[in-house]
């Protein structure tokens, strides 16, 4: 049976009562902490109510407020129901445990909001740069970043 | 004054410099690297398909920059893929030429103020030829920037010009 999302979360939120997860009406979305996001992950993807076989689309979000913000978009297959996860770090120390043995694609869209935005994945079985140059300083989708004049020797700014 | 200086009745027999003939062997024959980096390399492939038929002009696409003599810039240059396009460049055998395809290699295009990552203008970091202006440009630019590039190889001279250093 395809489940709405409020019913995902109080499904959810019984199974893991000491997680705190929070229900985000507006979006809608679970807002989970950084903490407990793989348990989350690999309890939605294996539970026989949920069933959330793939993974969407992973992005990255610099809040605005001194927060980085990690968005999970899941979907069952099977179940055809879709469910949202969202992860909230603060700037300063934006560590998330990485998903990527959960869902395999993982891997490459980590490393993507790694790469832009700059929150790091703890546990991601190849963690490096994937757009940008390896020798490329800071990460660009941050809302306080500043365009380099020069790289390598190229002129940037037109 | 034009490939044929003069012509004798008889037949067989015609009077050219030698600058002319090597000129024209090389304008007719100018061989192209076949690559594209972004949207204009659509309009780019559009110009060798049989609408517009770049061939005509004897652009045969080559997969190595050793063989080729026009490098065309067809898209958005990133500063990753600069460094990229110069080895490309430097690979090439001499006289080479670049052609710079689109509002992107020409300036940046659409990316001239946000683009952190796009070189504002492949002419930072190889000399070029022609620039063709467009997002994107159709065939028949690339086809008439072609042509300007041709006159520019018929004018080449292997003579010294007045003031030229040595
Ligand atoms: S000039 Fe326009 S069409 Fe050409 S690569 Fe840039 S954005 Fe694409």
């Amino acid at each position: 049976m395809p489940k709405a999302m409020n019913e995902i979360f109080d499904y959810l939120n019984g199974l893991f009562p000491e997680a705190g997860l929070a229900f985000d009406e507006s979006v809608p979305c679970i807002i989970v902490p950084a903490a407990s996001i793989k348990e989350v992950a690999l309890q939605a993807r294996d539970d026989q109510e949920l069933l959330l076989d793939t993974l969407m689309c992973l992005s990255g979000v610099d809040n605005g407020d001194e927060t980085l913000g990690v968005v999970y978009h899941l979907d069952s297959m099977t179940l055809r129901h879709k469910l949202t996860l969202k992860v909230i770090v603060p700037a300063s120390d934006p560590h998330v445990p990485s998903v990527d043995r959960v869902w395999r694609i993982a891997e490459w869209h980590e490393r993507e909001a790694f790469d832009l935005v700059g929150m790091i994945f703890d546990g991601n079985s190849d963690f490096r740069r994937i757009l940008l140059p390896e020798d490329w300083e800071g990460h660009p989708l941050r809302k306080d970043y500043q365009v380099p004049e020069f790289y390598n020797g190229m002129k940037v700014p037109y | 004054m034009g490939l044929l200086s003069k012509q004798f009745d008889d037949g067989n027999i015609v009077l050219t410099s030698v600058e002319g003939v090597l000129n024209w062997a090389r304008l007719c024959s100018l061989w192209q690297m076949s690559f594209g980096l972004a949207c204009c390399a659509i309009e780019m492939m559009a110009a060798s398909a049989s609408h517009n038929d770049i061939m005509r002009f004897g652009v045969l696409p080559r997969p190595s920059p050793r063989q080729c003599d026009v490098m065309i810039v067809a898209g958005t240059v990133t500063l990753k893929m600069a460094t990229r396009l110069k080895r490309l460049y430097e690979q090439m055998a001499e006289p080479r030429y670049v052609v710079s395809m689109g509002s992107c290699s020409n300036c940046g295009g659409p990316y001239w103020e946000h683009g952190y990552h796009v070189l504002k203008g492949v002419d930072r970091v190889v000399p070029v030829d022609v620039y063709i202006p467009g997002c994107p440009p159709r065939p028949e630019a690339l086809l008439e920037g072609w042509m300007r590039l041709q006159e520019k190889v018929r004018d080449f001279t292997l003579v010294k010009q007045e003031g030229e250093h040595a």
